[in-house]
């Protein structure tokens, strides 16, 4: 009965259904539950969160990214997956909270650096990192450095993640960490940052924790800053 | 029903219908004077007592016939000419059904080249640092049955190619004329599942190779039924001239009730008009001559209208392929073929060029995106073919079945229609009230319905090189590990028995 509940959580994070007016892949999903009811029936059912989140929504995620690598599943596929996740993460969240794993791998502020438009990068970047199990929280675009800063002291954060399209507004990175610094809030929280014109050499050159050229290096860089737990 | 070919919605009509009428009234003005030119007595005699006026000459050495052709007699052949025809295959599955009321594009192969070139890739070092880096190094060879045999193979295992016309012209030691029909049709057979077309050249293995194929079909109705086999009669010498051989073996496969191509190819410029009214009107006429002779063979039979209109190339007067005229001959024509309503075997896709490479792909992607939007029912000379039809690439083979993909996924219907209106309000407005405000849970959908194209996929790694070519060597290579889907033993072994001829190192059941 666990065990199949679990199973139907992993069936529906890779079919995408958030809840049950999603479609999923195959046509003749709707109207049952999605990975939104479903989590809150394991929970009702006395599953634990740890249960939930290890073999049921990141269980589920894996096998998405492994389809991802053999070519068999595409972009849109891991972002509709992760929506999937980040939905069953919504009805954990109350829950998680009592259990001291509120912020899951840890708490992240995405942005798109002021005076810049763009955010599609962004956009998969964020999702995939709460697919893989981040609390992100989504400043949204033509954020100025003062206000990402003061998001990451509120939302006490372990990792920023900045994003620029322009080599006119990349320049903007660098005012985050110097704020940061400022702040004195540099030592607590790591600083990511992507996006076409920036690359290794200009994280290093702006003081950047790392660089990620895709939402994949996001994820594993983000990993990586983070490992060793919350602190 | 077969779903192989694709259907061209609206096909693009190039002539005003009247300027259809145009050609059609030149043609047969041209059909009663100055008429044909007829070196084949059986299709003079059929001719005069159909109501022609015929005028013994002599040419050269031969005996000769000037037949003045009058109108009726062509419509008498349009009307009995069937507008559906079937291409049969050993899998029926893969059976090309053509209705010329219809507008369903097949791809094909074709035809006869000498040589076979493959790619070798090559290892080089840079003479200015020593750098090392892989090129592909062309090997030419002459075509052979192996050769035959492996490109038969490959083309069962291009999805996007539809009938099979033999591509490599065989000259090992042991072929002779008087057994290379009957080893080339086998060697096609027995590695192709889908349509076989191809030309006799001897007359006398007409009846072995029919019989090959009624064994394969399982009887004489069966193969009229599901002709695995069909043929190409190039009866027509342009300008306007009826050989003898090729007549004979016309009428015979009339007689017969096998599916057959008249092909005639004119090069414009040459043995016809460059311009496109009299290279259309003198094709046509051709094409329509060949269809009498058929029909007065054996009036309903099922017939083909084939035109391979080419160019002249200005500077040697060889065919040249890749050029707007050649795309507007080849769309009036199967303009034409629809106004009789009859199936047209149409060209494009040969290239120039003398290797895969930057020229062969504009050459090619030029013309097998334009013909086909005329819609003819067939489109052969489409895989592989360079140099003018005298070469042979399996890798270039490869990169045609892509780009042919390209084409038919062109032609997909659009999807609009008022359901799908309601959906896409509905989308767009959840989308809109979504946090990231983006499509991409639409697109998997269509994704996992096939209904996006994969793209390019022979796309290199490398910054500074073009790796195209070596991964169309490798995607090759991987083809050729497919098993063969060879004849059942019991149907070889009776093919054996019963075939003179045939070269028992064609028999994969031999030990
Ligand atoms: C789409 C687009 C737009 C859209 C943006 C829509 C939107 N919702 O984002 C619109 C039309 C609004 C736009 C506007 C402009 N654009 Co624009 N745009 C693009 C374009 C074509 C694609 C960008 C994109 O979405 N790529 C797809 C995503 C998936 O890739 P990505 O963004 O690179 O993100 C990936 C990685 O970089 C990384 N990543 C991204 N962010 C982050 C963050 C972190 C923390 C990490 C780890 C990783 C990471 O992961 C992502 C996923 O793999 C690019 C061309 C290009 N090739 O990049 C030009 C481009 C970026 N734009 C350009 C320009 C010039 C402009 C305009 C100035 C044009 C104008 N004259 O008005 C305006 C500027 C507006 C503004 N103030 O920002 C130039 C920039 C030139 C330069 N080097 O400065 C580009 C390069 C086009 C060009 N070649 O000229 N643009």
């Amino acid at each position: 009965m666990k065990d199949e509940l679990i199973e139907r959580i992993v069936e529906n994070v890779l079919q995408g259904r958030r809840n049950k007016e999603d479609e999923g892949i195959e046509e003749d999903y709707a109207g049952e539950p999605g990975v939104a009811e479903l989590v809150q029936e394991a929970l009702d059912s006395g599953i634990d969160t740890n249960t939930i989140l290890l073999k049921g929504l990141s269980a589920g995620m894996e096998q998405v990214g492994q389809k991802y690598e053999t070519g068999e599943y595409f972009i849109p596929d891991m972002l509709t997956a992760a929506e999937a996740v980040e939905a069953g993460m919504k009805v954990m969240e109350p829950h998680l909270a009592g259990e001291g794993a509120s912020e899951g791998k840890g708490k992240v502020i995405m942005a798109t650096v002021e005076k810049d438009l763009h955010d599609i990068g962004k956009n998969l970047v964020s999702i995939m990192l709460k697919g893989a199990g981040f609390n992100v929280v989504d400043l949204g675009i033509d954020v100025p450095a003062a206000r990402i800063v003061e998001a990451a002291e509120e939302e006490k954060a372990d990792l920023v993640g900045l994003s620029a399209l322009l080599n006119t507004t990349m320049v903007n990175m660098e005012d985050v960490i110097k704020e940061l610094e400022n702040k004195g809030l540099r030592d607590k929280i790591k600083v990511i940052i992507g996006g076409a014109p920036t690359s290794d050499d200009f994280a290093d050159e702006i003081g950047a924790d790392a660089y990620g050229k895709d939402a994949f290096a996001a994820i594993r860089a983000a990993e990586q800053l983070l490992s060793g737990g919350k602190k | 029903m077969s779903q192989r070919g694709v259907i061209v919605g609206k096909p693009y009509e190039r002539l005003s219908r009247e300027q259809v009428e145009i050609i059609n009234r030149t043609s047969l003005d041209l059909l009663e004077n100055p008429g044909i030119l007829c070196y084949h007595e059986e299709s003079v005699t059929m001719l005069e007592k159909a109501g022609a006026k015929v005028k013994a000459t002599r040419e050269g050495e031969h005996d000769a016939w000037w037949v003045s052709i009058p109108e009726k007699v062509v419509r008498q052949a349009l009307d009995t000419a069937p507008s559906k025809v079937t291409l049969g295959a050993r899998n029926p599955e893969n059976k090309v059904v053509m209705d010329a009321e219809e507008s369903r594009v097949h791809f094909g192969s074709g035809s006869e080249t000498n040589y076979w070139l493959e790619i070798e890739p090559e290892t080089f070092s840079s003479k200015k640092d020593g750098r090392e880096q892989v090129f592909p190094v062309m090997k030419k060879s002459r075509g052979n049955l192996s050769f035959l045999s492996r490109s038969a193979h490959l083309a069962n295992n291009l999805e996007n190619l539809d009938f099979f016309i033999r591509n490599v012209n065989v000259q090992d030691e042991d072929i002779t004329t008087d057994n290379k029909d009957v080893n080339v049709f086998f060697a096609s057979l027995n590695n192709i599942t889908k349509p076989v077309v191809g030309g006799i050249a001897d007359f006398n293995q007409l009846e072995q190779v029919v019989g090959m194929a009624e064994i394969i079909a399982g009887g004489r109705d069966e193969l009229v039924n599901n002709p695995v086999t069909s043929f190409i009669t190039s009866v027509i010498k342009s300008p306007l001239q009826v050989v003898a051989e090729t007549a004979e073996k016309l009428i015979a496969i009339a007689r017969m009730g096998l599916p057959v191509v008249i092909s005639t190819s004119p090069q414009g410029g040459s043995t016809a008009p460059i311009d496109e009214l009299g290279m259309v009107a003198q094709v046509n006429a051709e094409a329509l001559t060949g269809i009498v002779i058929n029909q007065l063979a054996n009036p309903g039979a099922p017939v083909i209208y084939g035109a391979v209109p080419v160019r002249a190339r200005m500077d040697d007067l060889h065919d040249m392929y890749g050029v707007p005229e050649f795309c507007h001959y080849n769309m009036a024509c199967a303009q034409m073929a629809r106004y009789y309503k009859v199936p047209c075997y149409s060209t494009a896709g040969v290239g120039d060029a003398k290797v895969p490479g930057v020229q062969a792909a504009v050459e090619k992607m030029f013309t097998y995106t334009a013909v086909p939007f005329a819609a003819p029912d067939l489109v052969h000379y489409a895989f592989g073919l360079l140099d003018k039809t005298q070469t042979f690439s399996p890798e270039q083979a490869v990169l045609d079945n892509h780009q042919i993909g390209m084409v038919k996924f062109l032609h997909r219907e659009s999807g609009v229609t008022t359901e799908a209106a309601d959906k896409t309000r509905k989308v767009v407005e959840e989308v809109m009230n979504s946090p990231y405000r983006m499509y991409a849970r639409y697109a998997r959908k269509m994704l996992r319905k096939g209904g996006i194209f994969e793209g390019f996929p022979f796309e290199g790694e490398a910054d500074d090189q073009d790796q195209t070519l070596l991964k169309l060597h490798e995607r090759f290579k991987q083809l050729e590990e497919e098993k063969p889907q060879h004849l059942p033993e019991d149907v070889c072994k009776s093919i054996f028995e019963k075939t003179p001829g045939l070269l028992p190192r064609l028999n994969p059941y031999a030990n």
